[in-house]
């Protein structure tokens, strides 16, 4: 309650506020894609030879690969070769914990409103934060560790944990699974690790903050996350990058893994930069995210809020595989000026008594053009499995565009699955009503919005549920009246 | 109070308002009748400030200023309030939450402090014993499914947490049962003060029985054609529209 009008009130801006970048000496790889630059990034974070390997062979695959163009985007393609693949702030040594980061680099993520001080920070979140091709710090790891729980770089698990990086790499995103997978398989330079061990339910959010700095540079980053039997974590991601002209280009993996009984909730509030009012800039967002229920009776969620990105292509999906396993996927896409997103999700039942959700809210604003796209697919094997699913558009303005592609596909006679569509403008009614009551025609929309994406901002921590409302009304801001 | 001068309001270029001459004083309670369609809504729009009128002529002083200058909100901040013919709903927006949004933008207008969840709450609790409306129903989404009466009911509780200078209400009483109706006209009643007036917007005289009028009002054709005290509503009830019409009509054509 309190919430909405302490948004309201931090509404003043216009522009996008993380725009800004700082210059610090880095240590980058030169221009360019080639396997010798992808033999530099290795030999940089000092790898082992199988994952030397395992790059050059999806390299190899991505090679004769082509870029997808069955998405409902338009943009110039990039020139991948004039892209930097490695970019990250020189450190003397490697800090063993947070209070030996260097504190230029900590007064980045002041500026972003994140501390990283375990002190200081609000209640339980753990957060691992990459900026540009590494991870610099990772919260409470002592805390975590006494309950078993991993949570570090993805570097840093190579090393330390090899066994569970070979044994999960690649095993839910196949590292020839896309064009930017492959992309992704071949040139990533770090993310997010995190291992919840078996019966253990994570205490405190786990989080991962990315924020690009570097011009011309591709930012690659994965993120695993296994949860074993009977356990559970709720996971967050946050991002944010400066205001430049060119494009930029953001090609993430995550993948999820979860045994029996376990549970994972994954949650991102997506604040790339959009690009400008004349669509001049932003960040090309091509991510593949899947989790698989392996075992019965698990359960993923993903919940986004997408608010940023020039081009947005992203499919969070789930595999079904355990029987009973439960898949959600729950979205907030939101686009204005010249911004495309083409999301929605894949939700693949296997197993029997598989129960798949997915709500999906797109606004669309000025010159925009948001797409749903989701699959529904019922294997053979999968008997009784479920699935509802609510696509909603709302329109503001009349030079936007809404899109829906829905794919239902269906092995098993025994399945039932239900699909939703509404369309709908913000009507000069509703915002006059709320005129006529004194709220300003700004602070109307934002509540009507958030009105509209109820369902799916519910389903976020309460921390992330304000910042997500508030990304909501300043995306929107000056789209009506 | 509220002064309106000769006001003429278009819509897609059709003369709906023409030539509209009202005086309302601090303390007194105004019917506004007439058959549909002779404008009495779309008066009460301009009021309020909806865009799709076009004011042609004319000027309208509310306490000293300019209405027809102020932007809807600060019209609604200045103390002016409707009470909608048709509410709207806002899908996911309860009661609560848009009216917490709106008291708040209110006071920052008026250089208050914005009331804290606790003050909130038990002003909410004051003024919903005054409209007996039930608190669930304001958790709800923003008159999402709710019966004609529960909206006007909705508007009232609104009108009482907002607290307004100069209530119009346009047709409160159409959707409700006689019950909500005494119910609804008593909170009505007790909101009113020597500070405040209401504009009551009907073209039924059963709400005049519960909320008294100081002066009644005949809207036809745009303009006011008789203006009396609450006996000519009592007139109207039993003759009808028909002999005002004639009256108008026949003195237009001459
Ligand atoms: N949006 C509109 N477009 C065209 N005509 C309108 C519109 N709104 C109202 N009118 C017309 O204006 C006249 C007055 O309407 P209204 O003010 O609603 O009357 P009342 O409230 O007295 O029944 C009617 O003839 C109606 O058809
Ligand atoms: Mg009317």
């Amino acid at each position: 309650m309190s919430k909405d009008n302490q948004i309201l009130e931090d509404l003043n801006s216009k522009e996008y506020e993380h725009g800004w970048s700082v210059n610090f000496e880095t240590d980058e790889a030169p221009l360019g894609l080639n396997e010798d630059i992808i033999r530099w990034i290795s030999t940089k974070k000092e790898e082992p030879t199988w994952l030397l390997e395992w790059r050059l062979k999806a390299f190899k695959t991505w090679q004769a690969m082509k870029e997808p163009e069955w998405a409902n985007v338009h943009y110039a393609k990039m020139d991948l070769q004039a892209l930097r693949y490695y970019s990250a702030p020189k450190q003397s040594k490697k800090p063993k914990n947070i209070n030996e980061v260097d504190p230029e680099l900590i007064a980045i993520y002041e500026r972003l409103g994140i501390s990283l001080n375990e002190q200081k920070r609000l209640q339980g979140i753990a957060i691992d934060v990459v900026l540009d091709s590494v991870s610099v710090a990772t919260t409470f790891k002592e805390t975590l560790g006494k309950l078993g729980i991993i949570f570090c770089s993805f570097s840093e698990a190579v090393k330390e944990h090899p066994e569970l990086i070979q044994k999960y790499l690649g095993s839910v995103v196949p590292m020839t699974d896309n064009y930017y997978a492959a992309l992704n398989a071949a040139v990533f330079s770090d993310g997010s690790f995190c291992y919840i061990p078996k019966g253990v339910r994570c205490p405190m959010e786990l989080s991962t903050y990315f924020r690009i700095n570097a011009a011309n540079t591709g930012q690659f980053e994965r993120t695993l996350i296994v949860a074993d039997d009977s356990s559970y974590v709720s996971y967050l991601e946050g991002c944010t990058a400066p205001q430049r002209d060119e494009n930029q280009l953001h090609a993430a993996v995550v993948e999820i893994y979860a045994g029996a009984h376990a549970e994972v909730k994954y949650s991102t509030v997506q604040n790339w930069f959009p690009g400008d009012k004349d669509g001049k800039g932003g960040i090309f967002n091509f991510v593949t995210k899947r989790g698989i229920c392996a075992g019965d009776h698990s359960k993923i969620s993903w919940t986004q809020v997408e608010t940023g990105s020039a081009v947005t292509w992203k499919y969070p999906s789930c595999i079904l595989k355990g029987d009973y396993s439960i898949g959600e996927f729950y979205s907030v896409a939101v686009t204005n000026n010249y911004q495309q997103a083409d999301t929605g999700t894949k939700m693949i039942h296997i197993g029997k008594n598989t129960k798949s959700r997915i709500v999906s809210k797109g606004i669309s604003a000025g010159k925009s053009q948001n797409s749903y796209r989701g699959q529904v697919q019922v294997m053979k094997r999968a008997h009784n499995a479920r699935n509802f699913s609510q696509c909603d558009s709302l329109l503001m303005g009349d030079q936007c565009g809404a899109h829906t592609f829905p794919y239902i596909d269906i092995a098993n006679p025994s399945a039932k699955v239900e699909h939703e569509a509404t369309t709908s403008k913000i009507g000069e009614d509703q915002i006059f009503y709320c005129n006529q009551r004194g709220i300003a025609t700004e602070d109307a929309v934002a509540l009507i919005v958030n009105g509209y994406a109820k369902e799916v901002l519910n389903q976020l921590p309460m921390e992330f549920a304000v910042e997500a409302q508030k990304l909501l009304a300043l995306t929107l801001e000056g789209s009506v009246g | 109070m509220l002064s309106i001068k000769n006001l003429h309001a278009s819509i897609e270029g059709t003369p709906i308002l023409r030539g509209i001459n009202l005086e309302v004083k601090a303390g007194e309670v105004h019917a506004i009748m007439g058959p549909n369609g002779s404008g009495k809504s779309t008066l009460a729009s301009v009021l309020a400030g909806r865009e799709e009128y076009d004011v042609t002529e004319g000027e309208v002083i509310f306490q000293g200023k300019e209405l027809l200058e102020l932007s809807p909100e600060d019209r609604a901040r200045e103390g002016v309030f409707l009470a909608f013919q048709y509410p709207i709903e806002i899908p996911g927006v309860s009661t609560t939450n848009f009216l917490r949004t709106a008291l708040n933008q209110v006071r920052e207008y008026r250089g208050l402090e914005p009331l804290d969840a606790v003050k909130f709450l038990s002003l909410m609790k004051e003024k919903m014993a005054l409209v007996e409306i039930d608190q669930k129903l304001l958790s709800r989404s923003l008159n999402e499914g709710f019966s004609g009466g529960e909206k006007k009911r909705n508007e009232i509780f609104q009108m009482a947490m907002l607290e307004p200078v100069l209530s119009i209400l346009d047709e409160t009483d159409s959707g409700l049962d006689i019950d909500a109706l005494r119910i609804v006209s008593n909170g009505v009643n007790k909101l009113k003060s020597e500070k405040t007036a209401t504009i009551v917007v009907t073209h039924y005289q059963r709400l005049l029985d519960y909320i008294v009028p100081d002066f009644v009002h005949v809207l036809y054709k745009g303009r006011i054609v008789k203006s009396g005290t609450k006996e000519l509503a009592l007139e109207l009830e039993e003759k009808g529209y028909d002999w005002i019409k004639e009256e108008v009509d026949s003195t237009a054509t001459v």
